[in-house]
C-alpha cells in the first residue's frame, strides 16, 4: 500500500533527515515505529502523509507516485488515512463530536447520515458522555481518544499514529493499543510510532527502527 | 439558590443538553473570530458608502445638466442693437415675423419697452424711459423639442437677409460649458471610484490573509483530514461574503438616506412656500431612479470583490501553505 525507496530528506541546507530509507507497508499489517527522541518519527510519518515532500527517492502510495499528485488529488489520499498526531490538532471551537465529525464532514456527507456512526464511535473510545463539550474542557487521555476517534471515523485503510500513549497512563495506553489491535484485525493496516518499550513489548508486531537517519525492520 | 424547577434560563437550556434529539446546529468549520469581522463590516462599508456617495453626486449632476442644457438651448434670443437711421420697432417686427416663418421656432416675442425696462431695472433703476436710450431690444424665440442645429443656421441666414441689426444669441457658449463642466465632474467621479474599488479590495486582500493566518491551525487540521482547497476556500468565503453583505448593505443604506434627505429636506424647510433659488440648488441634487439603481449595483458590485477578493486571497495563502 505505501512504498519508500531511497528516500532521502533534509530540511533546507541541513544534513539528511532521513538517508537511502527503503520499506514498505502491506495491506492488513501492524507495526511499531521506534527509535530515539529526534531521530525522524515524525518526519517518516509526514511523509506518509504527504505533508513533506522528500528531497529524493520514491514514494509510492495506493499505486500512486506521490511526487505526481495535486492538491485535490492529495485530499483524496488523505482521507484513506487517518492520522494521530502527537498534539493532537483537535479543533477548540468544535465539540468532540463536531471534530471527530469532521472528515465525513468535509467529504460533504450529511449530518444525518453520519450521526449514529460518530456517537458509537464516541461510545467505544469512552467519549460518549463527553460528545458536545469543547476540547479545552478534555484531559489529556479524553483528547487523545478524540483524536483517535477522528482517525478512524473514516475507516481509512492505513492508520499512522505518533505516540499515541505519550500522554496517557499505563492502563488506559493498553486500553488505546486493544482498540489500535482490533482496527488491524478489521483489516486496517496500523503503524504506530512510539518510544515505549513497555508498549511494544505488549504485541508482537514487527518493529521499524529509525537511528542515524536509517531504517532497519525487525521482523 | 435558585430553585431548579423554576428557573425559567434552565428550563430554555434543559431541551438543548438532551443530545441526540436536539436540533443540530453544525458550528461554522472556520471561526468567526478569525476573521476580523466588525472592523472590516466598517471598512467595507465606509468604501460602499463613499463609491455609492459618488455615484449619486455623478448621477445627479448628470441630471442637473442635461435639464439646464435642454432648458438653456429650447430658447434662443435674437438681439437688435439700435443704430443711426434704423427704426427699431420695425426691425422688431421684422425679427419676429422672421422668426415665426423659420423651421422649428415654436413662438416668438419681442419684448415691449416696459420688459426691457424692468431687464434694466436692476442697473439703470426705476422709471426708465428706455425710448431715450440706444437699449439693445430682444426678441424671445423659443424653439419646438425637435428644432436641431440646422434650423437655428437655417433662422440666422434668414435673419441676416431680413435684418442686418439682429444677432441671434443660442446661448451655445453656456450649453458647452455645462456639458463639459459635467463631463469632467462625470470623468472626476470614475477616478474616485476606481480609488476607492482599488482601496477596497486591498483592504479585503489585507483582511483575508490575516484572517487565513490566524486560522492557520484550523487550515491545517482541514487539510490533513482531506479537505479540498475549494471546501476551505468556499468556508471563509462565506464569512467575507457576510461581512460584505453587512457592510455594503449599511454603507449603500446610508448614502441612500442621505440622497433621500437631501432631496426632501428643502421641501420640509420651505414647509410649502415658493421654491427660493438656495433651496432649489439643493433640492436639485435629487436622484432619479437610474441613480437609485447605480448604488445598489455599486454596493452590489462591492459585495461581490470582497466575495471573490477573499476567494482568490485564500486559494493563494493555501497554496503557500502547502
Amino acid at each position: 500500500m505505501v512504498r519508500f525507496e531511497n528516500v532521502g530528506l533534509r530540511y533546507g541546507m541541513g544534513p539528511e533527515v532521513l538517508k537511502d530509507v527503503t520499506f514498505g507497508i502491506p495491506p492488513r499489517s501492524f507495526q511499531f515505529l521506534t527509535g530515539a527522541s529526534g531521530a525522524g518519527k515524525t518526519t517518516l510519518l509526514k511523509l506518509m502523509f504527504l505533508s513533506l515532500k522528500p528531497t529524493r527517492g520514491l514514494i509510492n502510495i495506493f499505486g500512486r507516485d506521490a511526487a505526481g499528485l495535486g492538491p485535490d488529488e492529495v485530499a483524496v489520499i488523505r482521507r484513506r488515512i487517518g492520522i494521530v498526531f502527537q498534539d493532537f490538532r483537535l479543533l477548540d471551537h468544535l465539540t468532540t463530536y463536531e471534530n471527530v465529525a469532521l472528515p465525513l464532514r468535509v467529504q460533504g456527507r450529511e449530518e444525518a447520515s453520519y450521526r449514529s456512526e460518530v456517537s458509537e464511535l464516541l461510545q467505544w473510545v469512552g467519549l460518549g458522555e463527553r460528545m458536545h463539550v469543547l476540547p479545552p474542557v478534555l484531559s489529556g487521555g479524553e483528547k487523545q481518544r478524540a483524536a483517535i476517534a477522528r482517525a478512524l471515523i473514516g475507516r481509512p485503510d492505513i492508520l499512522l499514529a505518533d505516540e499515541p500513549t505519550g500522554n496517557v497512563d499505563p492502563r488506559l495506553a493498553r486500553r488505546l493499543l486493544r482498540l489500535f489491535v482490533e482496527m488491524h484485525k478489521s483489516g486496517t493496516s496500523v503503524l504506530i510510532a512510539t518510544h515505549d518499550i513497555a508498549l511494544m513489548d505488549q504485541f508482537d508486531a514487527r518493529r521499524l527502527v529509525i537511528s542515524d537517519g536509517r531504517l532497519r525492520t525487525y521482523d | 439558590m435558585t430553585d431548579q424547577a423554576t428557573d425559567p434560563y434552565l428550563d430554555e437550556e434543559q431541551p438543548d443538553a438532551v443530545g441526540p434529539l436536539r436540533r443540530y446546529q453544525p458550528t461554522p468549520i472556520v471561526p468567526g473570530a478569525t476573521v476580523t469581522g466588525a472592523a472590516l463590516v466598517a471598512v467595507v462599508a465606509i468604501m460602499t458608502f463613499l463609491a455609492s456617495l459618488t455615484i449619486g453626486s455623478v448621477s445627479a449632476v448628470r441630471g442637473l445638466a442635461s435639464s439646464w442644457t435642454a432648458d438653456i438651448s429650447r430658447e434662443t434670443t435674437i438681439q437688435i442693437k439700435p443704430a443711426d437711421g434704423l427704426d427699431i420697432e420695425a426691425a422688431l417686427a421684422a425679427a419676429v415675423d422672421t422668426a415665426r416663418r423659420a423651421a422649428g421656432v415654436a413662438a416668438a416675442r419681442a419684448l415691449d419697452p416696459a420688459e426691457t425696462a424692468a431687464l434694466l431695472e436692476p442697473w439703470l433703476g426705476a422709471g426708465l424711459d428706455i425710448a431715450n436710450l440706444p437699449v439693445p431690444r430682444l426678441v424671445v424665440v423659443t424653439l419646438s423639442p425637435a428644432a436641431g442645429p440646422a434650423d437655428i443656421a437655417g433662422l440666422r441666414t434668414a435673419l441676416a437677409g431680413r435684418v442686418p441689426a439682429a444677432t441671434l444669441d443660442d446661448h451655445r457658449q453656456w450649453s458647452d460649458r455645462l456639458t463639459s463642466t459635467a463631463r469632467q465632474v462625470v470623468a472626476v467621479g470614475f477616478a474616485v471610484l476606481a480609488l476607492v474599488g482599488a482601496a477596497t479590495i486591498l483592504s479585503v486582500v489585507f483582511a483575508t490573509r490575516a484572517a487565513v493566518a490566524a486560522g492557520q491551525s484550523v487550515v491545517e487540521v482541514l487539510h490533513l483530514v482531506g479537505a479540498r482547497d475549494s471546501l476551505i476556500a468556499g468556508e471563509f468565503q462565506r464569512h467575507f461574503l457576510a461581512v460584505g453583505l453587512k457592510g455594503g448593505a449599511i454603507g449603500g443604506g446610508a448614502a441612500v438616506l442621505m440622497f433621500f434627505v437631501l432631496a426632501t429636506l428643502p421641501a420640509w424647510l420651505r414647509g410649502g412656500a415658493p421654491a427660493d433659488p438656495a433651496a432649489t440648488l439643493i433640492g436639485a441634487m435629487t436622484l432619479d431612479l437610474r441613480g437609485y439603481g447605480g448604488i445598489f449595483g455599486v454596493s452590489v458590485l462591492v459585495v461581490l470583490v470582497t466575495a471573490a477578493t477573499s476567494r482568490l486571497t485564500v486559494y493563494r495563502t493555501l497554496r503557500r501553505l502547502r
